[in-house]
């Protein structure tokens, strides 16, 4: 079935946008064809850093009749509706049927001719298309990203003809800007499409560009006996800049190498789009870096490799500057210049958040490690934390902060725990993060985090959906993981509002379950209303084993079952209050289950009291054959008034006896 | 490139040539102190409104807090922009523009050329545009940008600007590491004509000049700058022009007080939005004088 191949060339589209706008241009051609009733057998797109590019296979060359039926107003209704209804179907009166009081209409539409729908859908799509940011130039009207230039369309090996503010469709586009022959070329279908891509040297496919990128830095690094220190988001970026990606080995003083590693990775891949080198051996950095070019210079790349040396040397010795101004200079000296900082309007300076963060700091040592020494260190880190932000390097390289602080209070010769902590309190600053276990830069880390939390919840400034413009939800998975790896018992109420709490009781919901855990389980331990995330994932830890045994199941089931009969009787009036009694005459299973649920209570309430879950849970587990054997021979609702209420007695204590383990009503399944 | 590399003032007339042969105006720099080329009438005023426009031209920028007394290889209080404007931009722009460095000596087949996202905006003229900064092996050697917006107003139709830092790129052509060993012809270096005027104009900007006056001067040019839109001419025209040239001597004055360290961050602000006030009134004054001419 014929192919349909759509081009859009235009002037070089920002590297970050690229990915997303092929995704965007396949979703929306789906949707537009599906629309139609084309269900393409085959659709792929690509961007690069000058095209756009969607092929379709098995598109058919035209829509098939389609038949319809359309409800319309009810029979006597209004005639300005009936009339409306006939004029959008173009329809006329005595063409619709009457049905059940409704009128219906039969419409049967002629399939129209691919190429017309093409143009329509392609005409739509650049109209519409999601760019993050698009401007308009010259006199057009047009909205693209940048400059749009050629649109390519070709349906069945001809020419789809339509005209966009002024751009003509073709079966025309064009190569490499430099390396290409500068003649444009036709293509009439995908493979004529690729091969004129591939003799005027352009890599269609971002996947590939990037193999093209590794494959020949890695070459360049092998020969030389250094490594690539890869870097994923940087690949990504450079891929997006070249068409004809050329990885170029160039030279650095290896004077610079006296700079931390992480200060020349960061001016080469911020700056200048370079990968570092390092010495597999010893995981040094080496005196070199791999620039991506867009062509193969007819030097080999020699001019490319010494221009590249030369930016970078400028670039290295500002951070040198940077790097020798900020020793100059202690920490605690930078403390003053955080008061000219604004940490937000509405939170005062950045100084006003160091002073937040230091009383928290002494206010949470003792929980992560009772001595005084962690509190006294966790108090020094915690005030000096933030004074890298006012230094020359980390004003150039935001993305040094902490690790900066690090270096310059090691240089100052601090305590080496305080040193660690300042490097180390932003952390964990994703999922894949490590966390801080020290207990000093553990302190300092929840310091922070909870500073953050705290202040923007008291100014409401809570996520909403998908907005989280101060990345809360990241500030709160931050302390649920330091306090779960460092085994911290924070009793949280003390420092977090009940809309902050919950706030945690959600996210950890959210990290259970991507750990693969049932989450409905924190409702139910959280109801309790305890605050130690410790406890309360220790509690759920063994909740989650015990409900996945025979005797959790149907203990659980008869749990509900005692609820469910609570709940009905609770409707007609308030359920007797008191103890059970063994009553005479009373049938044996419920003489065994006021025994096993009062034996249940007192061995629950001891084992609760020493923390100790797995105890718990046997206790609930030696529960279940009495609670079984209850609803099995026991008719709760009896005759005799006085049983009844007896029962229900027992239902309630067994009710609660449970609840102190977990609100089990919360539990689903 | 070629075997001897163009000098300062080679590469000036290089790009004269041109960018004149592309039908622009090679116009004189503007002769109120500026920041940025962008900051001439030249670019700013002629951006706006319906009517087409082609200049080319240098445009000394001065930039007080850059200063170092001449003591830095690359650091200067004032550089020189090369500036083109072209209105509408043409759809060739970028081929016109890769034709230029052809011009100057440099072969895309043995340099890597590229075109690197990069948003311009210049929040004290209430100007932004899409763009990109082209590299040329690795070195930001033009800001490229297609105008979207100038003094807080739309533009229609779009004027494409390029800017060109001469000092850096001639450091580059010339292969040298410092700005005063360029030659600014056979004859004269670059330090024989401006290393004087970089220790001088250091000294006086960044430890000299007297914060009280030039405070005081930037608040009458802010009363002036409405005082003379509200005046006439003889044609019975608004006198946009003039008060234009008050807001770039406003702004002048502000990066002065600037660089002396007079201005606290939390003041900073509003200063810029005090001149981008001013630009916003001379801006709306001037498109509609060339909407009511046109």
């Amino acid at each position: 079935m014929p192919q349909l191949l759509l081009e859009l060339f235009s002037e070089e589209i920002p590297a970050r946008m690229q990915a997303q706008a092929a995704r965007d241009l396949e979703r929306m051609a789906r949707d537009k064809l599906a629309a139609e009733g084309f269900l393409p057998e085959a659709l792929k797109t690509f961007a690069g850093p000058r095209r756009l590019t969607l092929v379709a296979e098995g598109v058919p060359v035209a829509q098939a009749d389609r038949h319809e039926e359309v409800k319309g107003p009810k029979v006597g209704a209004p005639e300005q509706a009936l009339e409306g209804f006939l004029r959008k179907n173009g329809l006329a009166r005595e063409q619709l049927i009457e049905r059940d009081g409704v009128y219906f209409a039969h419409l049967h539409r002629h399939g129209r001719a691919t190429p017309q729908i093409v143009a329509e859908i392609v005409e739509s799509i650049v109209r519409t298309f999601p760019w993050p940011k698009s401007m308009v130039s010259g006199t057009s009207k047009l909205r693209w990203v940048r400059p749009l230039k050629r649109i390519l369309c070709v349906f069945d090996r001809e020419v789809v003809p339509f005209e966009i503010e002024g751009i003509r469709s073709g079966d025309v586009t064009e190569g490499h800007r430099f390396m290409g022959s500068g003649q444009p070329f036709q293509a009439r279908d995908f493979d004529e499409y690729q091969d004129g891509l591939a003799r005027t040297f352009v890599v269609l496919d971002a996947e590939e560009r990037k193999e093209r990128i590794m494959d020949a830095a890695r070459t360049l690094c092998f020969a030389r006996n250094f490594e690539l220190v890869e870097d994923e988001g940087l690949l990504d970026e450079v891929a997006g800049l070249a068409e004809w990606p050329t990885p170029v080995m160039g030279d650095m003083d290896p004077a610079f190498l006296d700079l931390p590693p992480e200060v020349i990775r960061t001016s080469m891949r911020v700056h200048q789009r370079y990968f570092a080198v390092r010495d597999p051996a010893t995981g040094f950095l080496v005196p070199h870096f791999v620039t991506v070019a867009n062509i193969e210079a007819k030097d080999g790349g020699a001019t490319i490799a010494k221009g590249n040396a030369k930016v970078l040397s400028a670039r290295l010795n500002d951070a040198r500057f940077f790097w020798n101004e900020d020793l100059s200079k202690t920490l605690e000296s930078r403390l003053e210049k955080l008061k000219g900082v604004t940490f937000h309007a509405k939170l005062g300076t950045m100084f006003d958040r160091v002073e937040r963060i230091t009383a928290l700091a002494r206010d949470l040592a003792p929980f992560v490690r009772p001595d005084g020494i962690t509190t006294q260190k966790a108090e020094q880190a915690a005030r000096l934390a933030k004074a890298d932000l006012v230094s020359g390097m980390v004003g150039e390289f935001p993305e040094l902060q902490g690790i900066m602080g690090g270096y310059y209070a090691e240089k100052e010769g601090l305590d080496p725990e305080v040193v660690d902590a300042i490097r180390l309190h932003y952390r964990p600053q994703g999922p894949s993060d490590a966390v801080p276990v020290s207990s000093v830069a553990a302190t300092v880390a929840l310091a922070d985090k909870l500073d953050t939390l705290v202040s923007f919840f008291n100014i409401g400034e809570k996520p909403t959906g998908s907005k989280d413009p101060f990345a809360l939800r990241r500030s709160a998975l931050g302390v649920i993981r330091i306090l779960l790896q460092t085994r911290t018992r924070l009793p949280l109420r003390k420092f977090a509002s009940d809309d902050l709490l919950a706030f945690f009781a959600d996210r950890l919901k959210v990290l259970l379950r991507e750990q693969g855990q049932r989450h409905d389980l924190v409702d139910a331990v959280f109801a309790l209303g305890d605050d130690d995330l410790v406890r309360i994932v220790s509690r759920v830890d063994h909740l989650d084993r015990f409900l996945a045994t025979e005797d959790g199941k149907n203990l659980l089931a008869g749990y509900k079952r005692a609820v469910n009969i609570l709940r009905a009787e609770e409707k007609k009036g308030p359920l007797p209050a008191g103890e059970p009694t063994d009553m005479a005459g009373a049938p044996p299973e419920e003489s065994g289950l006021i025994n096993a649920v009062g034996h249940a209570e007192i061995e629950l309430g001891k084992a609760l009291d020493r923390e100790d879950f797995e105890a718990a849970m046997r206790e609930l587990a030696a529960l279940r054959a009495s609670v079984d054997a209850f609803f099995d021979k026991v008719l709760v609702n009896s005759d005799v008034s006085a049983e009844r209420d007896n029962r229900l007695r027992l239902l309630v204590k067994v009710r609660d006896a449970m609840g102190r383990v977990a609100d089990f009503s919360q539990v689903t399944g | 490139m070629t075997d001897k590399p163009l000098t300062f003032q080679g590469l000036i007339l290089k790009l004269h040539e041109y960018w004149s042969q592309q039908g622009c105006v090679i116009l004189q720099p503007y002769d109120v102190e500026v920041g940025a080329g962008t900051l001439n009438p030249a670019t700013v005023l002629r951006a706006l409104g319906p009517k087409p426009w082609r200049v080319a031209y240098v445009q000394p920028s001065r930039r007080p807090a850059d200063g170092r007394y001449g003591e830095n290889p690359n650091r200067l209080h004032q550089h020189h922009q090369y500036q083109i404007i072209l209105k509408p931009n043409p759809e060739n722009l970028q081929e016109l523009y890769l034709g230029s460095l052809k011009a100057i000596g440099i072969d895309p087949m043995l340099h890597d050329i590229r075109f690197v996202e990069d948003d311009w905006e210049n929040p004290t003229v209430g100007a932004w545009g899409l763009g990109w900064e082209v590299w040329c092996d690795g070195m930001e050697i033009t800001q490229y940008t297609y105008f979207q917006q100038v003094g807080g107003l739309d533009v229609s139709p779009v004027a494409g600007e390029l800017t060109i830092g001469l000092e850096r790129l001639s450091l580059y052509l010339q292969d040298k590491d410092s700005v005063y060993d360029l030659q600014f012809n056979d004859d004269f270096t670059y330090g024989d004509v401006f290393l004087a005027n970089e220790q001088q104009f250091s000294a006086f900007e960044l430890d000299v000049a007297d914060v009280a006056t030039f405070k005081r001067q930037f608040e009458d040019m802010e009363r002036m700058v409405p005082e003379i839109l509200n005046s006439r001419g003889r044609q019975g025209q608004q006198l946009v022009l003039p008060a234009y040239d008050h807001v770039l001597k406003a702004s002048h004055l502000f990066n002065i007080m600037d660089a002396r360290g007079a201005i606290a961050v939390a003041e900073r602000q509003s200063y810029i939005g005090r001149i981008r006030d001013l630009c916003k009134k001379c801006a709306e004054a001037y498109v509609a004088q060339q909407t009511e001419a046109a």
